[in-house]
């Protein structure tokens, strides 16, 4: 019995010829270029953005949810190439956020030295701890590592030592920072730092999930008794998948921490490791590019369903329906039930379906 | 002597709230394999209902025989809602076990995302009773009537659900099915039915400690669920996965490690020792209290 029976992802189309398939290796690259120079254009997309795209507000926001594309990115490597359903995913990254800002502003050390001690301390801290909850499968191994990340939310929330500001959060100390990443002027230069993380994440995802090691992660989240069959150790893989994960995730957050500025306690609450899973299964567990859609897409729409919420036009509905659509998690929560319904294999099957669908409108011959 | 009473008795509150949140939990978690990330959102809407019907419902109110009239309302909408999920979200998902985890995520995150819309986001004071405000002498302790309570309710249901498991048809195909459904279905015993029935149980024990939980605590707020749920997780984990006596052990060693902690380190140091409690069950016997040795 596989309690972790992951969806495969949809299988390839088959390559078609053409101008369009020999243009779409490069795809990815040309995207990179156009996040590149977005900072430059001072085009207002109405609607979509509250100012034009070169402000701060609008370049923060981007940043963010270009953090967690890379955050879901990293996810996806344990919940959609490995099948490993964690549920305390969060808690690297806020091990990142916390690690960072407490050895700036509490320690007072510069940021390089602070972001490798907390990239370390939150890799080690996942291999520690991957290592313990690994002795459990399936829907036992998702309460564990949910257990272990409440205990950072505790640790959080209680304020030990008087290092995390409880409550309240911590804002970094920014007097020792490199003059480039402080003010509002340089959001651009964050900016940046968000893409260079994305970046780094989806390399280092793809490159494994190419590897040999890669192909025996898949074949955990296929079948995991015939990997230890071929004489594997399915155990080690598994921690190895989840340790690279808790550092990319722990490095987001050291990048996260710059970007806003400080760290407040609502990024350790399980909520957030539950909007990771959300992300991923909204995206397109397993593929190349839907994780980082559906990071991107959550985070912009969380955001902007906020200032929908509080918009007039909401405002003016009745109370039946302005409330519950004032609550972003509410209208994420019900998109996502719908697509787990509707589309299985999240947004990046859509495009073979609606080709699909095209194919089929289209008069035959 | 009257502190270390006092701190056992209000640990098996604690204790109690775990259960009446874990057996449900266990049970849906044993028959069906589903994860129910929702769970919490039933133990807030009988937690909801009955502070509603107590302010709202005529004859119910908060004290004397209107209270139970406002619990029992409570109970009926967490059961009905949670039937309601089990017949419109999980059941078209049938046996396909991550997709029904990933709606009930959904569900918990919208639930209450819903529950804060329509009642605010802050806490609000519970109507409990005057007497479950009183204090009890007990060996020398004063021991709060609102966890005293809790322990009764939750013996009580623990002794009912036994009975039902043990002495009930349906008693006898949950308890099969959570060894082996896959026999079961093949016996032509339509599991479905118990997996609606094992919804409703788990549904209304969680609305129960939503109702009594708010007296416990004196508030109900819509985060409430969530907080309890992950102790509930612990609970179901340390005691065994499907194992309704071995959530009830659990439950009451959790509940008095953490009260017992709390008080005599520092404030908070107790749920972590719960937390560091698992990971010690965990690296001895991974499948739990009382649960089987896996043959995988």
């Amino acid at each position: 019995m596989t309690l972790l029976d992951v969806t495969p992802a949809p299988a390839p189309t088959a390559p078609r010829p053409g101008r369009v398939h020999r243009v779409r290796p490069f795809l990815p690259l040309v995207a990179l270029v156009v996040l590149a120079i977005l900072p430059y254009s001072t085009i207002s997309l109405p609607g979509i953005f509250e100012g034009p795209v070169n402000s701060p507000g609008t370049l923060q926001l981007l940043a963010i949810c270009l953090i967690f594309g890379g955050l879901a990115a990293g996810y996806d490597l344990l919940f959609g190439r490995t099948g490993m359903l964690s549920f305390g995913h969060a808690l690297y990254f806020a091990a990142g956020v916390y690690g960072t800002d407490v050895l700036i502003t509490r320690a007072g050390l510069p940021l390089w030295q602070a972001a490798l001690l907390t990239v370390t301390g939150g890799t080690i801290l996942a291999a520690l701890l991957g290592a313990v909850a690994l002795r459990t499968v399936g829907i036992a191994f998702a309460m564990v590592t949910l257990a272990f990340a409440q205990v950072g939310a505790i640790l959080v929330a209680r304020d030990f030592g008087g290092l995390t500001g409880g409550e309240e959060g911590l804002p970094l100390d920014v007097s020792g920072l490199p003059a480039g990443l402080v003010g509002v002027t340089n959001t651009v230069n964050l900016y940046w730092l968000a893409l260079a993380y994305l970046t780094l994440v989806v390399f280092v995802v793809h490159r494994v999930s190419g590897s040999p090691t890669g192909r025996v992660l898949a074949g955990l989240r296929d079948d995991e008794r015939r990997i230890g069959v071929l004489g594997l150790d399915p155990y080690r893989y598994k921690l190895v998948a989840f340790t690279l994960a808790g550092g990319l995730a722990s490095a987001g957050g050291v990048v996260y921490v710059l970007i806003v500025g400080g760290a407040s306690p609502h990024i350790t609450s399980s909520e957030l490791t539950l909007s990771l899973l959300v992300m991923v299964v909204l995206g397109g567990p397993g593929t190349r590019w839907g994780p980082v859609l559906g990071g991107v897409l959550y985070m912009y729409l969380d955001h902007r369903l906020t200032a929908f919420g509080t918009s007039d036009a909401v405002d003016n509905l009745p109370a039946v329906l302005s409330r519950p659509l004032s609550q972003p998690l509410f209208v994420l929560g019900t998109v996502f039930i719908l697509a787990v319904y509707f589309f299985p294999g999240g947004l990046t099957s859509l495009a073979p379906r609606l080709s699909h669908l095209t194919r089929s409108l289209r008069p035959r011959p | 002597m009257g502190t270390v009473i006092l701190l056992a008795l209000t640990g098996l509150g604690l204790a109690a709230l775990y259960f009446l949140v874990a057996s449900g939990l266990s049970l849906v978690f044993g028959l069906a394999d589903v994860l129910n990330f929702a769970h919490g959102l039933f133990l807030g809407v009988g937690a909801y209902g009955t502070w509603w019907a107590a302010g709202n419902l005529p004859g119910a109110g908060p004290d004397g025989f209107g209270f139970v009239f406002a619990v029992a309302f409570g109970v009926a909408a967490g059961t009905l809602v949670a039937i309601l999920v089990e017949l419109v979200l999980i059941r078209p998902l049938y046996s396909r076990t991550i997709e029904q985890v990933l709606v009930t995520v959904g569900l918990s995150l919208a639930g209450v995302a819903l529950l804060q819309a329509t009642w605010g986001a802050d806490a609000r004071p519970f109507p409990r009773p005057d007497w479950t405000r009183q204090v009890t002498g007990i060996l020398g302790a004063q021991v709060p009537n609102g966890g005293l309570l809790l322990i009764i309710a939750a013996v009580l249901v623990l002794g009912a659900i036994l009975a039902f498991l043990r002495w009930t048809r349906y008693g006898l195909v949950i308890r099969a099915g959570v060894e082996n459904r896959e026999m079961v279905t093949a016996l032509g015993i339509d599991v479905r039915k118990a997996f609606t029935l094992v919804f409703a149980i788990g549904g209304a024990a969680a609305a129960l400690a939503g109702a009594l939980g708010g007296v416990y605590f004196g508030t109900v707020s819509p985060g409430q669920g969530g907080s309890l749920l992950i102790f509930a997780f612990i609970v179901v984990v340390i005691g065994g996965m499907g194992s309704v006596v071995g959530s009830a052990y659990a439950a009451v060693v959790v509940g008095l490690v953490q009260q017992f902690v709390n008080y005599y380190g520092t404030s908070g140091l107790g749920d972590i020792c719960v937390v560091g409690l698992l990971a010690v069950v965990l690296l001895l016997r991974p499948q739990g209290i009382a649960g089987k040795v896996a043959t995988a």
